[in-house]
């Protein structure tokens, strides 16, 4: 790579929130492979599919305005959450595809000083890492390999679904096959876990209304996971992740089984690889205890 | 992309799913070896595994164009309408092993055949018709104009094959979920300008347990369905006409999707821990409060001055510029 990558990142909520070993874990990786990365700490919440429920119309104007932010800087807007992927890439491409509507939204926008052109791409960080630093230059940079883990990859909803949507950002990743993180998993010498549930629904965003779906969801595939000899899972999405995470118990106890595995966040596993501080890998604010795998991994 | 040459075959084994309802206790898989061209279709492979190798291998088929809607099947866990998809592409996608399997197994008859009646319910549920009274000798067409016409999105294309049906999860663990086809269905009339059921319709799809809020957002209808009709697309639109036309109630969801707004007024930010309490209400945040301690435990949730939740989560820069915009861009109120 002759010139530095630089991103604009968008944290999302939940990195500002309950997971802050998530941007603090980002940003490490970030420093380590060199990549250059600016925090839009104007953006808000991307909706999380929540506010798009309630007004659609109010979503577009309020993620319209977070991607004007990156436009401003000339920069790829990069997110580390899939639900924040997928509600600015649906704003995006409904304004880019719609000019009556981006007309409406930028009319809204005006009254605030901002314009939304359309000129940012929208990508999450682990296609960045894979289609823009590349595999092969992340593997140089290991120095300490998970050569001892089976790395259950879980890869969220919302980077592979609709694929439509998603195709430029993701590298064609086939929502029936996809292979991105497995690949990620080898390149740092982890084992990719290979089981069914890896394409699945997590349950998060029934939490409230719809508990026991989500519970069994969530069940099946940490169980799946498991069943298949998981030390570990990894997600690229931290509301997969807290569903995961932190609800253990009580998804064990509807499943009528213990559950109990690690759950990472893709920066995480790949800031443990590159020889990361704890302190930024944060393994300490995990509900299911995780900090073993530091002294696994030295 | 289809990876061979011009009159190029290919030697797999195909795998599929056999069950008799009526004489097997158990389903069992078959591998039947066969060429494969390069426009073979699942269908065909079907029907070969009929006509070359077992006359009992039963499937439903009828129109091979796409639009009977008969032969859908998965693939390797995929949605497919076994007409309509070319079996080089699902060859190449999954390493040259597939397995031929019904909608859902759990509802096997004979091989590929299920009993679908669960899903004929809950589109009749919806009432997939056009409500009104109609003069029986009219003197003019009952006309819909292009703008109306529109409205209807692409929802008007579904053929019943039952592909987004089968595939989601939410009904899978739930039963009572009326399900991406119904849904959709009820979408396409409640939008018709012609069509007098519309408010019955948004609050049968607005009840918890049944309606558009057990929706899980996985997004695998949409991908699921061989018209590319995006069924969640139109929960969306469902949900949102719950709120214009008034149809909503205060509940734990709808709450929880009009709460996200009361965060971002004050940071930008969603508030995680109001968004649980707003749209819980203190009565029912019992159930989380083991959660809770444990995410206190962890770090996860910020405790200050001894009052947990308060003013633990930073602003974002230019936040005047988000509570002008909520204040002139809003649409749909609670």
């Amino acid at each position: 790579m002759s010139e530095q990558l630089h991103y604009a990142l968008f944290t999302g909520c939940t990195a500002k929130q309950s997971t802050p070993e998530l941007l603090s874990s980002t940003l490490a990786v970030a420093d380590k492979l060199g990549i250059k990365i600016t925090i839009l700490e104007e953006a808000s919440c991307c909706g999380a599919s929540h506010i798009q429920d309630f007004d659609e119309f109010l979503a577009h104007v309020l993620n319209a305005r977070n991607i004007c932010y990156a436009e401003k800087l000339g920069l790829t807007m990069i997110t580390i959450c899939n639900t924040c992927q997928l509600n600015s890439a649906m704003t995006k491409h409904a304004l880019d595809s719609d000019p009556e509507l981006k007309a409406r939204v930028n009319e809204k926008l005006a009254e605030v000083g901002l314009e939304y052109k359309g000129t940012s791409e929208i990508k999450h960080f682990l296609y960045t890492l894979i289609d823009e630093y590349g595999l092969e230059n992340v593997q140089d940079k290991v120095t300490t390999p998970l050569s001892h883990l089976n790395i259950a990859p879980f890869y969220g909803c919302h980077n592979i679904r609709p694929s439509e949507l998603h195709e430029e950002a993701n590298g064609h990743e086939n929502p029936y096959n996809p292979n991105s993180l497995d690949r990620l998993i080898a390149a740092l010498e982890g084992n990719p876990v290979n089981y069914e549930s890896k394409n699945k629904c997590c349950g998060f965003h029934v939490e409230l209304q719809a508990n026991h779906t989500s519970e069994v969801l969530a069940g099946n595939a940490l169980l799946d996971a498991m069943d298949n000899n998981a030390d570990v899972m990894v997600t690229p999405c931290p509301l997969c992740h807290l569903k995961m995470d932190t609800y253990q118990d009580s998804v064990g106890k509807v499943m009528g089984r213990d559950v109990e595995l690690p759950v990472l966040h893709m920066p995480q596993m790949v800031a443990l690889a590159l020889g990361c501080t704890e302190k930024e890998i944060g393994l300490n604010f995990h509900v299911q205890k995780a900090k073993h795998l530091y002294t696994e991994a030295s | 992309m289809s990876k061979v040459q011009l009159s190029e075959t290919r030697k797999v084994t195909i795998r599929a799913f056999r069950f008799n309802a009526e004489t097997d206790y158990l389903p069992y898989y078959k591998n039947y070896e066969m060429e494969v061209g390069k426009d073979e279709l699942i269908l065909d492979l079907m029907n070969r595994i009929k006509w070359e190798h077992d006359g009992s291998f039963s499937y439903r088929r009828s129109c091979r164009h796409g639009i009977c809607g008969a032969c859908a099947i998965k693939v390797n866990g995929k949605a497919t309408l076994a007409c309509k998809q070319n079996a080089i592409e699902l060859l190449d996608l999954f390493d040259n092993e597939i397995t031929l399997e019904p909608s859902s197994t759990k509802r096997a008859i004979k091989d590929m055949i299920i009993d679908k009646s669960d899903f004929w319910e809950k589109h009749a549920a919806v009432k997939p018709y056009v409500v009104a009274d109609v003069d029986p000798r009219p003197e003019h067409e009952s006309k819909q104009s292009i703008a109306e016409f529109n409205n209807f999105l692409d929802s008007d294309l579904c053929i019943q094959c039952g592909a987004c049906h089968y595939s989601c999860p939410a009904l899978e663990v739930n039963d009572a979920f009326l399900g991406p086809a119904a849904l959709n269905a009820a979408y396409r009339f409640t939008v018709d300008t012609r069509d007098e059921a519309g408010q019955e319709r948004l609050e049968l799809t607005a009840e918890m347990g049944s309606g558009v809020w057990d929706c899980v957002k996985c997004f695998e209808c949409a991908e699921a369905c061989p018209k590319e009709i995006n069924p969640i697309e139109k929960i969306t639109k469902l949900h949102n006409l719950q709120f214009s036309e008034g149809v909503a109630v205060s509940n734990v969801a709808t709450r929880h999707a009009e709460g996200f707004l009361r965060g971002m007024k004050k940071t930008g930010y969603l508030d995680e821990a109001d968004i649980v309490t707003y749209s819980e209400g203190y009565l029912g945040m019992h159930k989380h409060l083991k959660t809770a301690m444990k995410m206190m435990k962890a770090g996860k949730i910020h405790w200050h001055s001894g009052i947990p939740f308060i003013n633990s989560i930073p602003k974002i820069k230019n936040l005047d510029e988000v509570q002008k915009l909520i204040e002139i861009s809003q649409t749909n109120k609670l």
